[in-house]
């Protein structure tokens, strides 16, 4: 056999990327490990994270080094994580596609390709500038306008009534997540609308179809997978969003929302909001426990994403269609 | 002859398709309102905050220019590239030119499942293994291979579809004329993806600009410039300015704040519209066989 010494730099360096998923396993688990023996199961079902005593000699429990009283629960930040997701999800959703549709077969194609920059342009827009947005703009907004109108409609469901507070909170950062998601989800869909055989349209159009009937009998349970799997990739995309969360989710510590305009924390924010005071942790056990919320977020980003992808197939968000 | 009091089959239908039609606008409307408010916003109090100072000066507290989070930025992208852009374009021309195989399959599916990784979960790997592991604290070199985790997988998905659209009669016109393996590859397909590469790396400026997250736990932040170490130095970015200014209450922290916006969603704006421009330019010309 020949040797080739161009393919096998290529095959090296291409086999950096699976590699560095590996590393990021490898690496967060092996670090967290002493938290992950000392936290057990309450990490995930415990609602208190206390860092302890910081300034009072560490003591010896279940052979680690902690500080007094330190106890490290996230469930709170769980519970914050799911429910914006969800919530941005559900506001995603339905936009997403009426974008898709209008973008796909609403529109002539010189206007399209002006319109579809706008899609772009809002997956374009840095998570820290939807943030300083949420800041500035949304969170009076919800306290003074969306929250009160919203409470006066369903104020009957308890979620929705109760103090809406100064607007920061689960309302705002799934508003914003929702604003993040809808160019993931809407490309995707409106790529497969556009990939849709003029033979499933032709058919339906013979049937005596309206166009909208064609769109909403015929495209889109066509591409019914692919709307699947372009919201759990927007559900990926939902649960690990930092920056814009932190901004204007009111950081919520140890306490459950009780309603929707409660101030809640999701696990990637809370990770960022806890820098300084985990590092002042003398035994390092709090950072230990941060590494195992990005150990936990790792993995569910890793399977969301298998599973998006399985269903996109081969449409994927890193094309550069 | 008097009418039916229920509308006709036909107008029904023709009411639900308007109601529709006019439910998807409004979605779009709906999503592109607060485009334009976040766009309004951030130039209005950007460019009312802007000065000559923030060019010429280096942050200082929580007033003084921006200079130090300019030139951090630049700096933190270019390492950022230094990493991503060798990895990623061999790689793409791997999953290009070889990629067909099993290993191929394999490392396409991971390199999206990398592209899908939370950007604070990189950050934080990168503090556990460099910044602590390896000691470097923070620093240019923890910041920039971070960022390049990061980009990796959208340099080699561009450069792959660069590659994969030089026609396959060109390589094989290469070996008839004796060409090897890499000759073919670096000068008859490289000049023709070129273009579809520079799409790839344009867009990972895009990202690497914009992020504040993988940074954070990495390249911490400093007022002043960077003197050219690449471990045991922070380092400052614009991005960073937007978040933690925003939370001081004073009106000079606000406004560097702003204006910091302003000058990523500048970089990251013109960076769309010459992606927009190359991608329609290019495509045409690449997918052509005459040529």
């Amino acid at each position: 056999m020949k040797l080739r010494p161009f393919r096998t730099v290529l095959v090296l360096i291409t086999s950096l990327i699976p590699l560095a998923l590996l590393a990021i396993l490898v690496f967060l688990a092996r670090y967290s490990w002493p938290a992950l023996t000392f936290n057990g199961w309450h990490f995930v079902t415990g609602h208190l994270w206390d860092l302890g005593n910081l300034y009072a000699d560490p003591v010896k429990r279940h052979g680690v080094l902690v500080p007094i009283g330190a106890n490290y629960g996230i469930l709170v930040f769980i519970v914050g994580t799911l429910l914006t997701s969800a919530i941005a999800l559900l506001i995603a959703i339905p936009v997403s596609i009426g974008v898709a549709v209008f973008l796909a077969e609403g529109l002539r194609s010189n206007v399209r390709v002006v319109l579809s920059f706008v899609v772009e342009l809002l997956a374009a827009v840095p998570s820290v500038v939807y943030g300083l947005w949420g800041y500035a703009v949304l969170t009076p907004l919800v306290s003074r306008t969306i929250g009160p109108a919203l409470r006066t409609v369903l104020g009957f469901i308890p979620f929705f009534s109760g103090s809406i507070g100064s607007g920061y909170g689960l309302l705002a950062a799934s508003i914003v997540l929702a604003l993040m998601v809808v160019p993931i989800i809407a490309a995707t869909v409106r790529d497969a609308l556009a990939r849709v055989p003029s033979e499933t349209k032709e058919a339906a159009y013979a049937m005596g179809a309206t166009h909208f009937e064609v769109v909403r009998r015929a495209m889109l349970p066509a591409v019914r997978t692919n709307i699947i799997g372009a919201c759990i990739l927007g559900l990926g995309r939902a649960l690990g969003e930092t920056m814009a969360v932190l901004m204007v989710s009111g950081g919520a510590l140890n306490y459950f929302p009780d309603n929707i305009y409660s101030p809640i924390t999701t696990m990637a924010s809370f990770i960022v909001s806890q820098l300084d005071s985990a590092m002042q942790d003398p035994t390092g056990m709090a950072v230990r426990s941060l590494a195992e919320i990005a150990l936990i977020l790792f993995i569910i980003s890793v399977i969301t994403n298998i599973i998006a992808r399985l269903l996109t197939g081969t449409a994927r968000n890193v094309s550069p269609t | 002859m008097s009418r039916p009091l229920s509308l006709s089959r036909t107008t029904q239908r023709r009411w639900w398709s308007g109601l529709g039609w006019s439910l998807a606008a409004a979605s779009f409307v709906l999503v592109a309102t607060p485009l334009l408010d976040i766009l309004f916003t951030v130039f209005r109090k950007g460019f009312s905050a802007l000065s000559f100072t923030l060019f010429t000066k280096v942050t200082n507290g929580i007033s003084g220019g921006l200079l130090n989070a300019i030139t951090g930025t630049l700096v933190l992208v270019s390492g950022a590239l230094v990493f991503a852009v060798p990895v990623g374009v061999l790689a793409g021309i791997y999953l290009s030119e070889f990629g067909r195989g099993r290993f191929g399959q394999v490392v396409r599916f991971l390199d999206d499942v990398l592209a899908g990784v939370p950007s604070i979960v990189l950050g934080y790997f990168s503090y556990v293994t460099l910044v602590i592991g390896m000691g470097w604290q923070f620093s240019v070199l923890a910041g920039s291979i971070t960022l390049a985790l990061m980009v990796v997988p959208y340099i080699a998905r561009f450069t792959e579809t660069a590659f994969l659209q030089v026609p396959n009669g060109l390589r094989e016109a290469g070996y008839a004329l004796g060409f090897r393996e890499l000759t073919v590859i670096t000068r008859i397909a490289l000049p023709l993806a070129l273009p579809g590469i520079l799409t790839g790396i344009l867009f990972a400026i895009a990202i690497s600009l914009g992020e504040t997250a993988p940074l954070i736990y990495t390249a911490g932040w400093s007022n002043f410039l960077w003197n050219g170490r690449l471990v045991h130095e922070p380092i400052g970015y614009l991005t960073y300015v937007i978040w933690s200014f925003i939370n001081q209450p004073y009106r000079s922290a606000h406004a560097l704040a702003f204006a910091a916006a302003l000058l990523v969603i500048l970089m990251v704006l013109l960076i769309n519209i010459g992606l927009t421009i190359l991608v329609r330019r290019t495509r045409p010309l690449a997918g052509s066989q005459k040529r």
